[in-house]
């Protein structure tokens, strides 16, 4: 499938069109799994389908993705796996979209996870993000409607936002196809390493619960040298939910 | 790693829990929005105008009005139905022609040039070939013109807002508010309602919205209201308000359902399934022009030609059925003239009739093919064809002729409303209760969603039915 973009983005380095292939449904012989969540009504949908190529019915209300989607590209010889989450507002609930969403970036393992967010409504937004910098450290954020934020004159400095969450931002507008060569770089970049991602992790918690977090956390590591996210796991040990803990229990985690 | 080690993290999980106390859920939500505030201070800055969604505010204002709220939506469904109905005609007759009269007798002409036998003949020319015309000539402009309309108003970001002047009423009600956008997604499809159910996290709101969801009027079934309604409602106005009159019956009907909806949930949280009302917090996404084109061209792809292709699919055995039911015979009867006889009785208690109730049976599969499947029976009972045989649907030009057929058959005003109740309060489709078994992991409630609506399907046409005849 040709792939359609402004005649000046065809002139810079970024873009490599020759590099891209939209691959559909066929998601077999993958090199790396890439996660797409995000607040509903910020077009993950819309993103998901600019970068397999695929037409996924999309709509802007809550529900309108509550099973994954699957989708594969293919970018400079690499085969890369979409898989589009249900879209929520947090991780921290147990309805069963959110639920979905949670197992799969942090059973699933993606090889990275594309946050996308509401460039006009980004403070909102990044309470999700937030949440899931804490599961995994390697992301990538993207900025997406940036059309709609020009409209309503709002102006983010992706630079600043960049370095305090500790992972890349590519602004998109994915209705117009604008920033997705860029943003499909980025998440090869990140897949392969050569961006390495320090994600923020939640600072403004009382000491009592900083100390027990770091506390448990420590243990946690103890036991699962491996695993980036022992401080999420001690937030979830602590409220008590019993996913996490049947987790421990048969070694998911492992 | 070993088990007692994980036995002690868990224990000392336990341990710290009670000493940072109950709190934590909170503290910990305080602490992200902290992060998220500071965060976006730093690299966030708007121009100083006030005027951003100050377009988006204002139609908000009045489309979730208390005053204009409710009748705007009408209004638009309205004009929504009122469109289809006008519009669908001029294909719909043209379809006709081609398929009917040229290509059918063409077929049949080819039949007999190559010497098919009789059986083989009717059964793939009169029963497939024939429901399946019918179904793309009769189906298709409806469909065309309806979906990519109402997809409009879905990418436009009106359908939130329906939620949000419904909210209130779900919540009287007993029900999860979140059942307004489930609710919604039934409009299009109800398997598809059922699985957006998943969006409700409590499991008791979730299994109301599952089972009162057959209440929105589905894809399947718009078709048949709106035929019927301009068929017979039209008929009973002068002609000047035939439009009028048949699109207000068909929202009506769809505004009983969703009444039926209420009345079902309320039912449910007072009895079997009691419970207190979870809240939850419902955005209004900003407004997005929607882009015509690429709706319509996706609408027509996804929508359009999936249930049309459903129908079809459906429709071609459900003709092969057909056909062979009426051409084996029991002693003297066929199949289907033997059961429509003996459901003839039960049906006219309900106001309908023997062929409308079989005719039910055999669609359980798809609702699409209900009004293909009672004119094909029609037609065996009441032995009007176009000189064909049994089982054999005739030359169907027109609405008109569609009516002059079906009063021939001994419809009434009555049978009309009654048939446009039961299609509102029937069983769900099969795929729809075999979504509802997976998603509910129950034979039980599956068994509950599918009946409930059959026996108040039938309560509402015997009373209806028995009240017209007092008059």
């Amino acid at each position: 499938m040709e792939n359609k973009v402004n005649s000046a983005c065809e002139t810079c380095p970024q873009f490599n069109a020759k590099g891209l292939k939209k691959l559909g449904v066929h998601t077999d012989n993958i090199d790396y799994v890439v996660a797409l969540a995000g607040n509903p009504n910020t077009g993950k949908s819309t993103v998901f389908n600019a970068l397999t190529g695929l037409r996924q019915h999309t709509g802007n209300w809550p529900g309108k993705t509550v099973v994954r989607a699957e989708g594969a590209f293919e970018y400079n010889d690499s085969k890369f796996k979409l898989v589009d989450l249900p879209g929520t507002y947090s991780l921290l609930s147990t309805s069963q979209d959110e639920e979905v969403a949670r197992d799969f970036i942090l059973f699933g393992k993606p090889n990275v996870t594309v946050i996308v967010v509401d460039a006009s409504r980004l403070e909102r937004n990044l309470n999700l993000v937030l949440q899931i910098l804490e599961i995994t450290d390697k992301a990538v954020l993207c900025l997406n409607l940036m059309d709609e934020a020009k409209r309503n004159n709002i102006k983010i400095d992706e630079r600043t936002l960049s370095r305090d969450l500790g992972i890349p931002v590519v602004p998109t507008s994915a209705r117009f196809n604008e920033g997705i060569p860029d943003l499909i770089q980025t998440i090869s970049e990140v897949a392969s390493g050569k961006i390495i991602c320090k994600p923020h992790r939640i600072k403004n918690v009382p000491k009592k619960i900083e100390d027990a977090v770091e506390k448990l956390s420590t243990e946690i590591k103890k036991q699962f040298p491996t695993i980036p996210n022992s401080r999420w796991i001690a937030f979830r040990l602590l409220e008590g939910d019993n996913r996490i803990i049947k987790a421990l229990k048969t070694g998911e985690f492992a | 790693m070993n088990k007692d080690e994980i036995e002690n993290l868990i224990t000392l999980s336990s341990d710290l829990r009670w000493k940072i106390g109950d709190d934590f859920h909170d503290s910990l939500a305080e602490g992200i929005y902290a992060d998220a505030s500071e965060i976006s201070n730093a690299s966030v800055s708007k121009d100083n105008e006030k005027k951003k969604f100050r377009l988006d505010a204002k139609i908000d204002r009045i489309v979730t009005s208390k005053t204009w709220g409710f009748p705007i939506m009408f209004l638009v469904l309205a004009l929504i139905l009122w469109i289809t109905i006008i519009g669908a005609n001029y294909p719909s007759a043209m379809l006709a022609d081609v398929l009917l009269d040229i290509v059918h007798p063409f077929l049949k002409g080819l039949a007999a040039g190559i010497g098919m036998p009789w059986w083989l003949d009717g059964f793939l020319i009169d029963g497939v070939y024939l429901a399946v015309a019918w179904v793309i000539a009769v189906m298709l402009p409806p469909m065309a013109i309806f979906f990519p309309l109402f997809t409009l108003l879905e990418d436009f970001g009106y359908l939130p807002r329906v939620a949000f002047n419904m909210d209130y009423l779900f919540k009287k009600s007993g029900a999860h508010g979140k059942q307004a956008l489930t609710m919604s997604m039934g409009f299009g499809c109800n398997a598809a309602g059922v699985v957006a159910t998943r969006i409700i996290d409590s499991p008791r709101e979730r299994l109301i919205a599952i089972i009162t969801n057959n209440f929105s009027l589905c894809n399947g079934r718009w078709p048949t209201q709106i035929l019927i309604a301009t068929i017979f409602i039209g008929a009973v106005v002068p002609s000047s308000l035939s439009t009028v009159a048949s699109m207000s019956a068909v929202i009506g009907i769809a505004i009983l359902g969703i009444f039926f909806m209420f009345l079902t949930s309320w039912a449910l949280t007072k009895t079997v399934l009691k419970g207190e009302v979870s809240t939850f917090n419902l955005e209004l996404p900003p407004y997005r022009p929607p882009r015509v084109l690429k709706t319509i061209y996706t609408s027509l792809i996804d929508r359009t030609l999936i249930v049309l292709w459903r129908a079809i699919v459906f429709a071609a055995p459900a003709g092969a059925v057909i056909w062979l039911i009426s051409n084996i015979y029991i002693g003297n009867e066929s199949i289907a003239a033997w059961t429509i006889d003996s459901l003839d009785s039960f049906g006219f208690l309900l106001g309908l009739n023997g062929v409308i109730l079989l005719a039910y049976i055999v669609a359980i599969p798809a609702n699409e093919i209900v009004i293909p499947t009672i004119l094909m029976l029609t037609v065996l009972v009441t032995g009007v064809t176009g000189g064909e045989g049994a089982g054999v649907m005739f030359e169907l030009d027109s609405v008109n002729a569609t009516g002059d057929l079906l009063r021939s058959g001994g419809w009434t005003l009555l049978t009309a409303v009654n048939l446009m109740l039961f299609s509102l309060l029937h069983n769900p489709c099969s795929t729809t209760i075999y979504t509802i078994y997976k998603e509910t992991n129950s034979l039980k409630w599956t068994t509950v969603a599918t009946l409930l609506p059959v026996i108040m399907g039938f309560v509402v046409t015997f009373l209806v039915a028995q009240i017209w005849r007092l008059f």
